[in-house]
């Protein structure tokens, strides 16, 4: 008779207003078992974990652990049943010490001293350089990774969720981790490791669940089975090809990219490396890549939000504009929607009418001589909200009160409604239902067909095959030379995704271990 | 049980009535408070807050307190609401009035009508190159402009006791640390006859009504507010927060300068050690009391100028000691700070757990 698994699911069901984020998803895992949870982002692994985490709870289905029906109210009933999380973001004291930093995550009141013990003896048994006295901003990030590790080791785990540990972490911090997560395994601690990194899950897992649209499409070993076909699993092999639309493509260059270099803004950011791009007069460039690889730098280097070193880094129809401000770039006609909607493309307290101020009264006439024309705010926040299908009271409505896909409608709306010479749009679909998602694309469209350039950022690789001319992918900050999308194979843009570059990397796999 | 429960959507009532009720919560606290130390405390309380409006004849002196109040409280509030925490106006008041005085000094015995606009120029120049130094150190080197604001009015107090105590000191004043008294044209017309009531009150309603314009009406009141709600989402409609900053320090100063220059050229005729009064740290009450709105700000100006002119009536009438004045406006901003609670939050009854 074999041991009953460490952590079952059954039919975990999880819906947000407008998304379905689970959708009867079951997975087990077993003791001393590395489980991989694979997906693209919006997949619904986060969901999922805070699921298990009691940050929030299943509408539907049931967690059964070491073979018992359980609740998980709360995380920290998920402490007590024994389970441990290190999140992609750590929550540590900058100005406090390592020591100071684990007796503060702990459920109860400790006394240093003995905890001092207790942390040294983790620290040897698991060779682990940490220094307990040192201030944790002197830390770099692997070592900080560490206090969270130790602070859920100190709790015994019976399961230890990672989630996507190494997006932080060097090739060498990588490596140590996963031999820690490797003896951690070995004492009987189930691992449930979040990632989308094919690479890793094949070195470090031996089983996988792979989600796609908040199901769960696929249960594989990574050690047999190929890269290619969990790419391929992760990004829907189900996946038709759109049928090109005719013409496009062969205009003027609208939006030049030379040789972009800007180093990442602390504490996460990435740099971007040498990037190069060119957008021409009715054409779609796509923008493949697995979140924080530098898309966002890319936007806020593009819409003037960060300068570039030099004025020629960035030309606007051959004009160079590297070192204009965001205003000017937007008032000689390049307009840039960044992929948060709240706090950075609107002000979720302002008015509609206040939003569309925002970036519009450089190209249109709502506030001559810095005095705002409201009746003119007021007609072309209406003129938006009619043209796009705003499901709002009107342009007296705060931008809180929308829903993510009709304010990205506005935003998007906004934007377009300027007739920009160039569009750089991130994830404009993002949260967006079925039905708004293609009223957005089919305006992206249909403002690259009037003779506009058009950059869409998206990890959504339907969405840029549904749309794009030619696609490139950014990886670590790096952009790939664009290809047509014509003749482009879904696994080659997976692996390129995924860190793998080339297709002929994929019978390796372990390449990069 | 009672409990708190956070409201959908940030009530637009409560954020009207949260003073009123703090004034309120404040008044009956004060009552508690003095009654408990002995005094006669409702009636502490009524002249405090009420007599001070009820009595016709207290009305000039409430206009003369609240007009430096509100004017220095229109410039913080500006501020406060792109973030930038200026909390050192009673510094740049100090130096707007020594800027202006020197000016009143520099044209000793002579008259004409240019030299109070001059003097008035050069308070808020010197207001604003006193607030220049936090603008600075925050926007080059990223230092809290709250500590250095705050701390620069030390250095104000300190310089003003220099000057009047050494080479501003009346050579004719008996050796008493003071200044000359201003001539006829170095002071400030006085409107009412009889009364202190002078140009600052009208001023002071004026720069309302355009703080007012120009925070609803323009861009530059737009970016004030777009800078403090989502610095993000300025930076991606063009604005720059630096700008902003430099400009919110700079009006704040401005102000705070004008204000001390017509306290200087107006009720107190002349510099003196006496002269830094506290307006600057209670504006910053005016503030908040007036919701950083500049209309609402002239009610809340008027409120704390009754504190100042009941905290008068008390001392004569119950005996009141000076420091109750502080006290009561300490009070008023600690409370007000804590129903602020209720603009996001509502009072509920908590289901007992089954």
């Amino acid at each position: 008779m074999t041991a009953p698994p460490r952590l079952a699911l059954a039919g975990i069901s999880k819906s947000f207003p407008g998304v379905k984020a689970n959708e009867d998803i079951s997975l087990s895992v077993r003791p001393g078992e590395i489980h991989a949870l694979l997906g693209e982002n919006g997949a619904g692994k986060s969901t999922l974990v805070k699921i298990i985490y009691g940050v929030q709870q299943a509408d539907a289905g049931a967690i059964a652990w070491d073979g018992e029906t359980v609740a998980i109210p709360s995380p920290r009933a998920a402490r007590r049943l024994g389970i441990g999380m290190v999140f992609q973001h750590f929550s540590l004291f900058d100005a406090m010490s390592v020591i100071e930093n684990i007796a503060l995550g702990l459920d109860e009141a400790v006394d240093l001293a003995e905890l001092k013990v207790r942390v040294a003896a983790i620290l040897q048994s698991y060779s682990l350089p940490l220094d307990p006295d040192r201030a944790v901003h002197t830390l770099s990030v692997g070592e900080r990774q560490r206090i969270e590790i130790v602070r859920c080791l100190l709790q015994k785990p019976k399961l230890l969720i990672m989630d996507e540990p190494t997006s932080v972490l060097t090739p060498q911090e990588v490596e140590r981790l996963f031999s820690t997560l490797r003896q951690i395994a070995s004492e009987g601690c189930a691992i449930l490791y979040i990632s989308h990194k094919l690479h890793e899950i094949k070195a470090l897992c031996e089983a996988a669940t792979i989600l796609r649209g908040g199901k769960v499409v696929a249960t594989c070993d990574p050690k047999i089975e190929s890269a290619k076909r969990m790419a391929e699993l992760m990004i829907g092999a189900e996946l038709r090809q759109i049928a090109r639309r005719p013409g496009g493509g062969a205009g003027a260059i609208r939006l030049q990219v030379e040789n972009l270099t800007l180093a990442g803004e602390p504490p996460f950011g990435t740099a971007l490396r040498a990037v190069s791009l060119a957008a021409r007069a009715g054409e779609i460039l796509g923008v493949a890549g697995v979140a924080g690889n530098g898309q966002s730098e890319l936007l806020t280097a593009l819409s003037g939000e960060r300068l570039a070193g030099s004025g020629a880094a960035i030309l606007l129809d051959g004009r160079p504009i590297g070192l204009e401000g965001a205003g000017a770039r937007r008032a000689l006609g390049l307009a840039c929607v960044p992929e948060e909607r709240n706090g950075h493309a609107a002000v979720p307290d302002f008015a509609l009418a206040d939003n569309a101020l925002l970036t519009a009264r450089h190209r249109l006439p709502l506030a001559p001589l810095g005095i705002i024309a409201r009746g003119e705010v007021e007609r072309f926040t209406q003129a938006v909200i009619r043209r796009f299908d705003v499901r709002t009271t009107g342009p007296g409505a705060l931008a809180r009160s929308l829903s993510g896909g009709n304010l990205q409608k506005f935003v998007m709306g906004r934007e377009i409604g300027q007739e920009p010479a160039v569009l750089v749009v991130s994830q404009p679909t993002w949260g967006v239902d079925a039905g708004a998602a293609a009223a957005i694309r089919q305006e992206l469209v249909d403002l690259a067909a009037k003779g506009s350039a058009v950059v869409v950022i998206s990890q959504d690789l339907d969405e840029l095959l549904e749309l794009a001319d030619r696609l490139c992918v950014i990886n670590e900050g790096g952009l790939s030379a664009p290809r047509d999308v014509a003749g482009l194979r879904i696994d080659e843009i997976g692996l390129m995704m995924g860190g793998m570059r080339g297709v002929d990397a994929q019978a390796g796999g372990a390449a990069h271990a | 049980m009672l409990e708190w429960r956070r409201r959908r959507e940030p009530s637009a009532a409560m954020l009207y009535a949260s003073p009123l009720i703090a004034v309120a919560l404040t008044m009956l606290i004060g009552v508690a408070v003095f009654t408990a130390m002995g005094y006669p405390g409702a009636q502490a309380v009524r002249d405090i807050f009420l007599t001070p409006f009820l009595e016709p004849q207290r009305w000039p002196d409430l206009g003369v307190k609240a007009a430096p109040l509100v004017m220095i409280a229109l410039g913080l509030a500006i501020g406060f609401r792109a973030n930038v925490w200026n909390i050192g106006a009673e510094g740049q008041y100090i130096v707007g009035a020594i800027a202006g005085t020197g000016v009143a000094l520099a044209t000793h015995g002579m008259t004409g009508w240019w030299i109070l606009p001059a003097m008035a120029f050069a308070g808020i120049l010197g207001g604003m190159a006193f607030a220049a130094v936090p603008a600075f150190l925050r926007v080059r080197l990223g230092v809290s402009e709250i500590l250095t604001s705050l701390m620069l009015t030390y250095v104000a107090v300190q310089g003003l006791y220099y000057l009047v105590r050494g080479p501003w000191k009346d050579p004719d004043g008996f050796n008493f640390p003071q200044t000359r008294l201003f001539g006829a044209d170095q002071t400030l017309p006085v409107l009412a006859e009889g009364s202190l009531v002078h140009l600052g009150i009208p001023l002071a309603l004026a720069i309302a009504l355009v703080a007012w314009l120009v925070l609803e009406k323009t861009t530059a009141g737009y970016a004030v507010k777009v800078v403090g709600l989502a610095p993000q989402a300025a930076r991606h409609g063009g604005f720059r927060a630096d700008g902003v900053t430099w400009a919110c320090l700079l009006a704040g100063g401005g102000l705070a300068g004008l204000a001390g220059l017509f306290e200087a050229a107006g009720p107190f005729g002349q510099l003196t050690p006496q002269f830094p009064s506290g307006y600057g740290f209670t504006a910053i009450i005016v503030a908040f009391l007036g919701r950083l709105h500049p209309l609402g700000i002239v009610f809340g100006g008027l409120a704390l100028a009754a504190t100042y002119v009941g905290g008068e009536i008390a001392q004569t009438t119950v005996k009141l000691p000076q420091a109750a004045t502080g006290l009561f406006q300490a009070l008023l901003l600690f409370v007000l700070l804590a129903t602020d609670v209720l603009v996001t939050y509502r009072i509920g009854w908590k289901a007992r757990a089954a």
